[in-house]
């Protein structure tokens, strides 16, 4: 199968190599995102992300066939988590297989950029005191 | 026509599903968001509100019948 595209409870990140690895690559490239201990100098205690899933995956097919499109890749992952996701958790993994390397990281930046403007998924951010949906107000 | 909201958008409206108990039935996406808008002040100072029709992003224009599946998106903030 050329894509693999996923909304997940918990992200394996062991498992995106076999999935992109393929006789015909010789680049494979893995970008994944995590929780990260700080925003703005502020202690983060856990991420909550929810979905419109039937479109987001609609949204997130979308990408990567437009990555397919673009460059010449072998195969493409996508995959986001959805639920509260603490500290050093990953939340996102998408990546790219292709002949060279410089097609798939071309494409695998291409994917999270796209993923982060487009796709039906929310984040909110704990703190301590109060929580933030990111990105909502200016 | 029943409505779905998420992220703040369902903070906001205290639900993640509502339909118009007054009969409102907008002809298109912009008097659907003006009269949302019109209901809900705080989704003014988002810094964005999309509306998806059958789980895609519609314009201002899509007009609408009713039967759709109706989806009020903010903000996205995935990864």
């Amino acid at each position: 199968m050329k894509k693999v595209i996923e909304i997940v409870d918990i992200i394996d990140t062991a498992k995106v190599y076999a999935e992109l690895s393929d006789a015909k690559s010789g680049g494979i490239c893995v970008f994944v995102g995590a929780v990260r201990e700080f925003t703005n100098n502020e202690e983060v205690v856990a991420l909550e992300f929810e979905t419109y899933k039937s479109m987001a995956l609609k949204e997130m097919e979308k990408i990567a066939d437009r990555a397919l499109e673009k460059w010449s890749l072998n195969k493409v992952v996508m995959r986001h988590a959805v639920g509260e996701k603490g500290v050093e958790e990953p939340v996102v993994v998408v990546g790219a297989s292709s002949a060279h390397r410089d097609a798939c990281f071309e494409a695998c930046r291409f994917l999270i950029d796209t993923l982060k403007e487009t796709v039906p998924i929310w984040k909110k951010e704990k703190f301590k005191n109060k929580t933030v949906w990111v990105s909502a107000h200016p | 026509m029943n409505i779905l909201f998420f992220g703040i958008t369902k903070e906001i409206v205290g639900s993640s599903e509502i339909s118009f108990s007054d009969g409102f039935k907008p002809v298109n996406v912009a008097e659907l968001k003006k009269h949302l808008i019109d209901s809900y002040p705080e989704f003014s100072k988002l810094n964005s509100l999309a509306v998806a029709v059958n789980s895609e992003y519609a314009d201002d224009n899509v007009s609408l019948k009713g039967n759709e599946e109706i989806a009020i998106i903010p903000p996205v903030s995935g990864g």
